[in-house]
């Protein structure tokens, strides 16, 4: 039978098990919404702003793994996502952008919400396709979940012209796909992983270092066993916190600008450096002239252009974590020589001494709310079970610090491109996926009022998300350098006009809390979560000259810390 | 040190921008880029020429690699290889001149392609060095426009990317 391209586009994504499509209609797209309105099988999601389309795609991706799906106009439409885009594609998250064109016989013609859309997003995607035939849309749709999906992930967007989607032809979506010019590694060099087995084993100061890659590639399993059969110490980067359980004794905590002084200390004074899905951030580590200075360095990473990128290393192992995990652990069983235990023996010592550093201590007797009681009171009360969404700043960096991720995909924030206003779509994403669970999202009062029109999307779909305001009136972090390093010289960092969050929230039908006294945070967040079919937003008033510690100063090496 | 890097491509629209859009988001450089179909219509040839570190040409191969369009790609200066590139030249010609540069050409092995009262125009084919060298040797005459290929490149032996 033949259909129309809008409704080819229905049946591209029922044919890819898409359950939800985060959008908002306009013109270039009013036939697949068309289309849309005829069927029940793909619900779709009216967000309030394209950016928040694509970072509730990105929150359903990142807690469940399977590629989030935005359908957009052309123009206004296709540049409101581009940041949402650009924060998939930072953290390697698999998305699928269906941008609305004109139709194709004005494309350049400077038509009415027309822009190039596939040049704006080039350097935002994995790949990215512009489809000019009725015929390419079901291979097209293919290709693009394949790209996304394998491989390192990211997201790709599909742009289509409006006359397309009215067209005809036979429907039949392929059932397989082969890209001559694209084909992801997927095991790693046997030789190299024998070397570096042996490596392993011959260290006397071992770190496992692992990111976002392990939990992207589904590796956790293979790493918590691993990393037990050593019995070396774990840390892992802000993309990769809950891919080995925080509350484990092997865990030294998160690294890098706002890691703990074990972690870090222990990056620098070890002699074997295992990376694992991991790309050497400059966040992580610090000036690259003083990283690592003793260490070895295996690194294995999905995508060959991240090995050896920033840092230098001795054995690259190119492969899906899975995969060489699993051959890693075949090589540890296969071989008589056990780790060293009298220098593993030490090596704990030293890093038990660092510990007692207890380089995150705070007031806890404050009688200002600190924002760390705020979060360590919301790891209790959850059990540290919860999904826990971020926005950007200090409070993202309290809630990787002191939530203590046990479980992966728990942890939804935007590490690489650090996009404010992530975290309340993120959390739609991530309640709509995880409908009986506990979402909370994490925020400032800055953050929050990026992406603040969503109040109204969770609203119409009862997504009944946890809104943590920390609150201290300032762009914490901004401010943060600001004394640190511009002699407290706060320029532009206050802002003097701020809404009454609880009637705002109360306004769009949702519960409004305002909590300033210590000895309410309790009392507070347990009757939130105990409100589990409404939103909440709690407006919790911090200590406004709160700092995050550890810190690295920019150009200082890991052990250069800033220590509170 | 100069690299020469032949691309084997997906012919489809935009992936000629791929490739320019990474060498200017991340920094490298480019010296000169051609690119044409190959007997295969659905595959573009492009021969890009550069230059960096070891480290650099490392991460610009991964790079390119990565992009979804490019097929293959081999660094044709880290074996024995052939360069070529093509000159259109455009110089005056008269009185005396005219025998000069007939005689320039003779020696560079060109050929003078169009002819007027008062100019030549010259095609010549050789590396970089010999075209340079060419328009050096013309420094007394009057130069009216020069049109070069850039380079383009292919691997010595029976070896080919394809």
């Amino acid at each position: 039978m033949e259909l129309t391209g809008a409704q080819i586009i229905i049946e591209c994504l029922k044919a890819e098990g898409i359950d939800y499509v985060f959008g908002y209609p306009g013109g270039a797209v009013l036939h697949i919404y068309d289309a849309f309105y005829a069927q029940e099988d793909v619900q779709h999601i009216l967000v309030r702003h394209e950016q928040g389309a694509t970072h509730a795609a990105d929150g359903y991706a990142r807690s469940t793994g399977k590629p989030g799906v935005v359908l957009v106009t052309s123009g206004p439409g296709a540049t409101n996502a581009v940041t949402g885009i650009a924060t998939a594609y930072m953290d390697s998250i698999p998305m699928i952008v269906i941008t609305g064109q004109v139709p194709k016989q004005l494309i350049g013609n400077d038509a009415f919400q027309e822009v190039d859309s596939v040049g704006i997003t080039r350097p935002i995607v994995k790949h990215n396709f512009l489809i000019k035939d009725v015929k390419d849309i079901a291979s097209t749709f293919k290709k693009a979940f394949f790209v996304a999906t394998t491989g390192r992930p990211g997201p790709v967007v599909i742009d289509i012209p409006k006359d397309i989607t009215a067209e005809k032809t036979e429907f039949a979506y392929p059932s397989s796909i082969t890209m001559r010019s694209y084909n992801p590694t997927v095991k790693g060099h046997t030789g190299q992983i024998r070397r570096a087995v042996e490596m392993i084993l011959s260290a006397e100061r071992p770190m496992i270092y692992t990111g976002g890659g392990v939990i992207l590639g589904n590796g956790c399993e293979q790493l918590i066993d691993f990393t037990r059969r050593l019995g070396y110490p774990i840390t892992n980067t802000l993309m990769g916190l809950g891919a080995y359980p925080a509350s484990d004794k092997q865990f030294v905590g998160m690294l890098g600008m706002h890691g703990t002084y074990e972690a870090n200390m222990g990056m620098h004074g070890c002699d074997v450096l295992i990376a694992i899905g991991a790309r050497f951030d400059d966040r992580v580590t610090g000036n690259l002239e003083k990283f690592c200075p003793t260490a070895k360095i295996i690194h294995i990473d999905v995508d060959p252009a991240s090995i050896s990128k920033n840092v230098k290393v001795d054995i690259p192992i190119v492969g899906e974590v899975v995969q060489v995990l699993n051959d890693f652990i075949k090589g540890l069983e296969a071989t008589e020589q056990k780790p060293n235990a009298s220098a593993l023996q030490k090596w704990w010592q030293q890093i038990d001494e660092w510990r007692e550093q207890d380089c995150l201590k705070y007031d806890r007797e404050s009688k200002i709310i600190k924002p760390q009681m705020v979060i360590e009171e919301m790891h209790r009360i959850t059990k540290g079970d919860a999904f826990i969404t971020s926005d950007v700043g200090q409070h993202q960096m309290f809630a990787a610090q002191y939530y203590g991720f046990d479980k992966p995909r728990r942890w939804i924030n935007s590490g690489g491109l650090g996009t404010m206003g992530f975290g309340l779509p993120a959390a739609m994403g991530v309640q709509l996926a995880h409908p009986d669970e506990l979402v909370m999202c994490v925020t400032g009062e800055a953050s929050i009022q990026m992406c603040l029109q969503e109040l109204s999307t969770c609203k119409q779909y009862n997504l009944p998300v946890k809104i943590i305001n920390l609150n201290n009136r300032y762009m914490g972090m901004v401010r943060q350098w600001q004394e640190f390093f511009y002699e407290k010289r706060y320029a532009m960092s206050y802002m003097d006009a701020l809404p009454d969050f609880v009637k705002l929230a109360e306004s769009y039908g949702h519960v409004g809390m305002y909590v300033d006294k210590p000895e309410d945070i309790t009392a507070a967040l347990e009757e939130a979560i105990a409100l589990k079919d409404r939103a909440v937003f709690i407006d919790f008033i911090t200590d406004q000259n709160e700092n995050v510690y550890p810190m690295i100063p920019q150009g200082a090496g890991l052990n250069e810390m800033i220590l509170v | 040190m100069r690299h020469i890097i032949s691309i084997l491509l997906e012919n489809e629209s935009g992936a000629l921008s791929r490739v320019a859009g990474l060498f200017s988001a991340r920094g490298y450089n480019i010296e000169s880029l051609t690119v044409a179909p190959t007997d295969d219509a659905s595959l573009s040839r492009m021969t890009l020429v550069t230059s960096g570190t070891d480290e650099i040409i490392e991460q610009i191969s991964k790079q390119l690699n990565k992009l979804v369009d490019v097929v293959k790609l081999v660094d044709l200066t880290e074996a024995p290889h052939i360069e070529r590139e093509l000159m259109l030249i455009k110089v005056e010609a008269v009185a005396e001149s005219r025998e000069e540069v007939k005689r320039l050409v003779d020696i560079f092995r060109g050929r003078i392609i169009d002819v007027t009262d008062t100019s030549y125009t010259v095609e010549i084919t050789g590396n970089g060095d010999k075209l340079d060298a060419f328009v050096q040797s013309l420094s007394s005459i009057s130069i009216l426009e020069v049109v070069r290929s850039g380079l383009m490149g292919i691997s010595r032996g029976e070896k080919a990317l394809g």
